[in-house]
């Protein structure tokens, strides 16, 4: 590079070939990281399935859990997880909604909102398994709901709420201004204009939320154990008020066995609940096409 | 390039382009463009908005290279060197031609750590104390912020972020310094400022400065180079492009009835 | 007059515009007030609406009266010094003993174990979406951590059992069937997604001018990447860290199922180790009667957990908004 030769030359010492070398050094390190996590994915994926596909049967879904292995099933837990879910969806889905409107559009710009809006990001990040203390003592005992299924419910109502709030608020804000004052200016009041323009907007964003945090509700294991929801419940639950179990909670009760073939089991037992979640993920994409489209 | 009078014996011109094009995609930007810049003196290039003067620019540094689909066809040399020849180092090109960017653009760091920004990755062997306060005066901000050099950049005012831009470029101790539109963003006390550093700086700098103010360039610049969709319409010394052009679009854009 | 005014009128109607509705206080349907019905009907929907924000309040309460509640029964009963400093926790046992210090150590064990795997990894796979990566790469990358993210932790569980734990005994074969190492890697892989989505939201929020004043500056990517960028997205990185921390103690199904229930208080990796949230899940599974001690400490070690990682958070907020830089 004699042609650029000129002032300053010797003063620097750039080592280009150098700092390129550590750059292209950096570069296979950073792309290895990254690869790490999807590796790791993958090699639990195939573990899951080597383990779990081979029990898998009609059987397996429609017997209830046993002491042995070979005749063991998730019937209850599958119910049960059904159950606690659909309560779950009626209970959180108008109170999350509603709680987003009323943040995004109503709420005065003051400190008190300011408050609660940390207060419901503080309350996204606290552990699950204080919600579930929090149930026990609240729902379980002193509401004296016993050890049922709406007091599952509830407990994971409180549990995704800050999240379902959260993405509500995101799909609302994203809602550009101009509509609303469109619809203002023509005379509507504040409800008409949220319930005609802005929710249905708002609607797709507000679903996959919603769908999201309801999926990962029907993974939460912890704060259902705290309720009391153990896995030896050899029935499917009649009412709200009975006691039941969870697909999450029957695959823990079935690793913690120190038999081999329970872990196997367990397995069987994980696929159906990524196979739930899996289906929720998909819901979720469609209806947020279906109103996509709409709209 | 027209030149009006040689007293002295002509010199090799610092930066020269050849036919020098750039597209973006299939967008030809700089339509074949040939101009000579020559040593310690102040270019400017003026020209309506999207007229490829900073692309132009932009080709000197090789900050072109950032921007992925542009292609560069003809030459531009530095000192006889054609800078997108395959050996040629990028980071080599950018320690000799510097640049000031429209808008301050400091380090979220102090004052002393922008300035040694540059010469600490660029291997500096020397004193760093004694190069930043050398940048800092030839930048004309050395008084201004001699007692608070581990401030924050961000403290400082508009026009004073700007001179610590300059500051910046110089610490590398670039031959060439590129300035695309350094004052638009600034008030006229600060624009007056800078513009006074840029008669400074060309004893010892190449300087060569888009911009879209065109009694700026009349000030400040020696040479003219008046660009016009990608093309090079006309360039010569200063005091003859405004007074008596050649081109009839140049008289038109600098009389002001279009861009 | 009248004459008059229903001229006024009649012409106003020639005149093709729509009359204007005589205003004043005998034509109350005229006024520009808004009619009663409708401001009740605003007031109530507002009301209801409000409702939601309640329950999000209640709850912040409910959880931190409940916990302080039972706690302070708790305190009358084992002392506070005690529990904060004794070095053995068997309150199901005979002889009794109340100290959280074995349940803390096995929380934190785990935890830093977690962050010494996610705190690089999730940086660095930041660093790679944000500035190397093209676009087409990114759209296959980050769906894919966010799956990642997805995954129960159950799953998760089950994996460090059945798969991780096999393999460590065979490099290590002291290692116990149940050890805080294991659950440490695989709470470590669940929390990468929470370290490189914040961080590299952080990045990308940098403004381009940066960047290209380094490159004018003759940096390498790298250098760019490294010694700008990273500097100045410093508090949203760092907030995620502390984030992802916090999720690390307070996870509980991975250590339930792991690391054991047997509390340890030790700093040796390979051993059995019981964390606060996993005896929390133990001591609720069993037989405890209300009321009792026994019962009371859920609440106690709760309580611990929750300041905790209350801190945690608080913390990482704090550092996100004090320290968040200012570009302009």
């Amino acid at each position: 590079m004699n042609g650029l030769a000129g002032r300053g030359q010797e003063r620097f010492a750039p080592r280009s070939k150098l700092r390129y070398g550590k750059g292209r050094a950096a570069r296979a390190l950073f792309l290895l990281a990254t690869f790490v996590g999807i590796l790791t994915l993958v090699v639990l994926l195939v573990d899951v399935l080597t383990q779990g596909v081979p029990h898998l049967s009609w059987n397996f879904v429609n017997s209830f859990s046993s002491r042995f292995a070979e005749r063991a099933g998730i019937k209850a837990a599958l119910f049960g997880s059904l159950w606690v879910l659909v309560l779950t969806a009626v209970i959180s889905f108008p109170l999350g909604v509603a709680t987003a409107i009323w943040l995004e559009e109503y709420a005065p710009r003051s400190w008190v909102t300011k408050t609660i809006q940390m207060n419901i990001a503080n309350l996204a990040a606290v552990p699950s398994i204080v919600y579930g203390i929090l149930g026990l003592a609240v729902f379980v005992r002193w509401f004296e709901m016993g050890q049922s299924v709406i007091a599952g419910a509830l407990t994971l109502t409180l549990l995704i709420l800050p999240v379902m709030i959260i993405a509500g608020q995101e799909a609302i804000r994203s809602v550009p201004n101009s509509i609303r004052l469109a619809s203002y200016a023509l005379g509507a009041t504040r409800w008409q204009t949220v319930r005609r323009q802005v929710l249905p907007m708002a609607m797709p964003g507000i679903l996959t939320g919603t769908i999201l945090a309801l999926s990962r509700a029907v993974g939460e294991t912890a704060p259902l154990i705290m309720i009391g929801a153990v896995a030896y419940v050899p029935f499917v639950p009649d009412g709200p008020f009975d006691q039941f179990t969870v697909l999450p909670i029957q695959i823990f009760t079935w690793i913690s066995r120190p038999q081999p073939e329970f872990h196997d089991i367990a397995a069987a037992g994980i696929i159906v609940l990524l196979v739930v979640l899996l289906s929720f993920n998909l819901i979720a994409i469609l209806l947020r096409n279906r109103f996509a489209k709409r709209s | 390039m027209t030149a009006t009078q040689t007293i002295a014996a002509p010199v090799a011109p610092v930066v020269e382009t050849r036919d020098l094009s750039v597209f973006y995609g299939d967008v030809e930007a700089v339509k074949s463009v040939s101009i000579a810049i020559d040593a310690n003196k102040v270019v400017a290039f003026i020209g309506p908005s999207g007229c490829g003067k900073s692309t132009l620019l932009r080709c000197f540094n090789r900050m072109n290279d950032l921007v992925p689909g542009a292609r560069v066809e003809g030459a531009v040399s530095f000192r006889g060197t054609n800078l997108y020849a395959p050996d040629v180092d990028p980071i080599e090109v950018r320690r000799r031609i510097g640049m000031v960017f429209q808008k301050p653009n400091p380090f979220p760091k102090s004052i002393y750590e922008n300035v040694a920004f540059g010469p600490r990755i660029n291997g500096y062997r020397g004193d760093m104390d004694e190069l930043v306060e050398r940048s800092l005066r030839q930048a004309a901000l050395w008084d201004e912020v001699s007692d608070r050099l581990n401030l924050s950049a961000l403290s400082l005012s508009g026009g004073q972020q700007q001179r610590l831009c300059i500051a910046r470029a110089l610490s590398i101790e670039p031959e060439v310094l590129l300035m695309d539109e350094p004052t638009s963003a600034l008030d006229p006390i600060a624009t007056q400022k800078i513009e006074d550093l840029i008669y400074e700086l060309k004893q010892d700098y190449t300087i060569v400065i888009v911009t879209h103010n065109m009694q700026q360039a009349a000030r400040v610049s020696d040479e003219t180079a008046f660009l016009y969709m990608g093309n090079l319409i006309e360039s010569g010394a200063t005091d003859q492009i405004f007074t008596n052009p050649a081109e009839e679009r140049t008289e038109a854009y600098i009389t002001g009835r279009f861009g | 007059m009248a004459d008059r005014d229903r001229k006024g009128r009649e012409d106003a109607a020639d005149a093709g515009g729509a009359a204007l509705p005589a205003s004043g206080p005998d034509h109350p349907q005229h006024s520009l007030r808004a009619p009663r019905r409708r401001q009740v009907q605003e007031s109530l929907i507002g009301g209801v609406l409000f409702l939601g924000s309640a329950v999000s309040v209640l709850t912040t309460i409910g959880i931190v009266g409940v916990l302080i509640y039972e706690s302070v029964a708790f305190f009358r009963a084992v002392s506070p010094f005690e529990f904060l400093t004794g070095t053995r926790w068997a309150p199901l046992f005979v002889p009794q003993s109340f100290g959280v210090l074995p349940l803390l150590t096995g929380s934190l064990l785990v935890a830093a174990g977690a962050a010494i795997v996610a705190l690089p990894i999730g940086l660095a796979s930041a660093i790679y979406l944000s500035e190397y990566a093209k676009p087409r790469v990114r759209n296959v990358i980050k769906p894919a951590l966010e799956v990642l993210a997805g995954i129960r932790t159950v799953v998760y569980g089950f994996f460090a059992l059945t798969f991780v734990t096999p393999i460590l005994q065979g490099i290590w074969p002291e290692t116990q069937i149940f050890n805080a190492l294991s659950a440490s890697l695989v709470v470590g892989v669940m929390i990468i997604p929470v370290v490189a989505s914040l961080s590299e939201d952080s990045m990308n929020a940098v403004p381009t001018a940066l960047r290209e004043a380094a490159y004018a500056l003759g940096a390498t990517k790298l250098e760019v990447a490294i010694r700008t960028v990273l500097p100045a997205a410093l508090s949203g990185i760092v907030a995620s860290f502390i984030l992802a921390i916090s999720r690390a103690i307070g996870e509980t199904m991975i250590v339930a199922i792991a690391a054991g229930a047997t509390p340890n208080l030790t700093l040796n990796p390979f051993e059995s180790v019981q964390t606060m949230t996993a005896y929390i899940v133990q001591v609720s599974m069993g037989e405890v009667s209300f009321g009792t001690v026994e019962y009371q400490t859920i609440f106690a070690v709760g309580l611990t957990l929750f300041a905790l990682t209350l801190l945690m958070n608080i913390a990482s907020i704090f550092v996100l908004r004090r320290f968040r830089e200012v570009y302009e």
